[in-house]
């Protein structure tokens, strides 16, 4: 019993670190041809519209509610300590250091990342990736390397849009339901938030835009089975992508802040 | 190159999959310049035994030559090298469905730099005039296309960089018979033209005669026959008689279950 219970955990944990060393590989792999030619322009614009440019209206809606919400309810929880001077303050922190990268991760990950695994799995299960090896093209440098170097490029692109909505929204109902000054809002805002808050933010959108492009390229490569095998890669690398992007998330600021 | 050295030379392959053993201990030879096709139950390892050469899978033992040159031992360079001459004609057509007609046509003469982007439109008429479809098709993306349309587009795509060496898989399978003929028509046509080595895979018993000089027959791993293509019909072997007849009964049994 106790030994079947030891077994079935030991069997888990090399399964584990099975997967995580063949990600890694992967990944080393896929950087390895972002630095190496021939170097696929085309490839890479492609995914840098499609990741950046296409999510825009996602990332910029959930920013803006985010930043909404944030001063609705620091409001209602600091003016309890009559500190409702701290709001501005509340709002821009937690966009820049955490909410802006993190929805945005969250978000496109949904987005592109289910996609790019669906677009890979299916060129695997019906060989497209055997055709362009025998067409003289390596499929990581041809397929792979663009897209994580887009995604990595992407996320902090939609994150600085994601910190300036985000912070837009806080003031919004700030000043007109909550009633504040809009140029002391401001000032607090300009005075309380720091270059690190936003450089911070700006590199965990980088790591995360890594972590939601090597999911979905890692998934899709890997799948087999026909339709099936593609829907259960698509599945895959949206969970995988969103437990490792709050995973990273706290690691990094671990990383930045617990000094 | 001398006519004794075959241009393609396999012995002992063997490839297992977990338990399955695949390919065990396949000896093939085929002839500069002749065609040879591949007969075998579904699952017999028929398109293992080209991915092996084509380097797509790594074979568990044995030597593959092309032109007496052992391929596995090669450094990964000279590998890929010798296998940008061999051209491919995968199962289900594998066309990039993101890129047009052109574009997948013209993508190994792209890939190699043979060929510029500007060209490639235009150059991409000509190899679709050779495989019977009007210039205009390349502006079509695949799945645009009628399945008969694809094969000779993946056609077009497999001998764009002229290959010295061609591997067929399956090429009318899912085909009506009339446009089954016009495929083999177009891969005979192709073959002669360019002078090519070919192996291809077929269970059509009249695509192999079309197509094929010599034909042999892959069974539980191994190769249990060859001769030439004229003789399947009476080649008086009782498992390539079962097989060509489709007759239920008789040295092979169906695997249901592994
Ligand atoms: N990449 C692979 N991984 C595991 N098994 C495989 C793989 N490729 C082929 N096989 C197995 O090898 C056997 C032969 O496959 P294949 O060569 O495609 O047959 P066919 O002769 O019909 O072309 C099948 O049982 C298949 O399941
Ligand atoms: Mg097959």
């Amino acid at each position: 019993m106790i030994l079947d219970a030891v077994a079935s955990v030991g069997r888990g944990s090399i399964g584990v670190c099975r997967v995580a060393g063949s990600i890694a590989l992967f990944a080393a792999t896929g950087v390895f041809h972002i630095f190496h030619p021939p170097f696929y322009g085309r490839m890479f614009l492609r995914a840098l519209v499609e990741i950046a440019f296409f999510s825009l209206p996602v990332v910029a809606l959930t920013a803006i509610f985010t930043g909404m919400v944030l001063a609705l309810q620091s409001f209602t929880g600091f003016s309890r300590f009559s500190a409702e001077s701290a709001v501005a303050n509340v709002v821009v922190l937690s966009v820049t250091r955490e909410l802006g990268p993190v929805l945005a991760g969250l978000m496109v990950a949904g987005r592109v990342g289910a996609a790019m695994a669906a677009e890979i799995g299916t060129m695997r299960v019906t060989d497209q990736i055997d055709a362009l090896t025998t067409l003289s093209t390596n499929p990581m440098k041809y397929l792979v390397a663009p897209r994580l170097l887009a995604g990595t490029i992407a996320l902090p692109l939609l994150v600085v849009v994601a910190d300036i909505l985000g912070v837009l929204g806080g003031f919004i109902v700030a000043t007109l339901k909550l009633g504040f000054n809009p140029a002391t809002y401001l000032k607090n805002t300009l005075d309380f938030v720091q270059t690190d808050d936003v450089v911070s933010g700006l590199v965990k959108a980088a790591v995360f835009g890594f972590i939601i492009t090597l999911m979905g390229c890692y998934q899709g490569y890997r799948s087999s089975g026909g339709a099936e095998g593609v829907g259960a890669a698509t599945t895959a690398s949206v969970v995988a992508a969103s437990i490792l992007i709050l995973a990273f998330d706290y690691i990094l600021t671990e990383m930045f802040f617990a000094r | 190159m001398s006519a004794d050295i075959p241009k393609i030379r396999i012995r002992g392959l063997c490839k297992e999959f977990g338990a399955k053993q695949v390919l065990d201990g396949v000896d093939l030879d085929v002839a500069s310049g002749t065609s040879l096709v591949v007969i075998g139950g579904s699952g017999s390892g028929k398109s293992v035994l080209l991915r092996c050469i084509l380097g797509l899978i790594e074979p568990d033992a044995g030597t593959i030559e092309i032109d007496g040159q052992d391929i596995l031992s090669q450094p990964r360079e000279a590998q890929g090298k010798t296998r940008a001459r061999i051209g491919m004609l995968f199962q289900n057509g594998a066309l990039f469905d993101s890129l047009p007609v052109w574009e997948n046509i013209c993508f190994g003469l792209l890939a190699q730099r043979k060929l510029l982007r500007g060209q490639a439109r235009d150059a991409a008429g000509d190899f679709l005039a050779q495989v019977g479809l009007a210039p205009s098709v390349g502006d079509l993306l695949p799945n645009e296309l009628s399945g008969g349309m694809q094969k000779r587009v993946a056609l077009a795509r497999a001998i764009a960089a002229r290959p010295e060496i061609m591997f067929f898989d399956e090429p009318t399978t899912g085909l009506d018979p009339i446009m089954g003929a016009v495929i083999d028509g177009l891969i005979v046509d192709c073959v002669k033209r360019l002078g090519s080595t070919a192996i291809a895979i077929t269970h059509d018993m009249v695509s192999a005669r079309r197509i094929g000089d010599m034909a042999a027959m892959l069974f539980q791993g191994k190769i249990v026959w060859r001769g030439p293509a004229t003789a399947l019909m009476e080649s008086g072997h009782p498992m390539v008689d079962q097989f060509i007849h489709g007759r239920r009964d008789g040295p092979i049994q169906m695997e249901l279950r592994r």
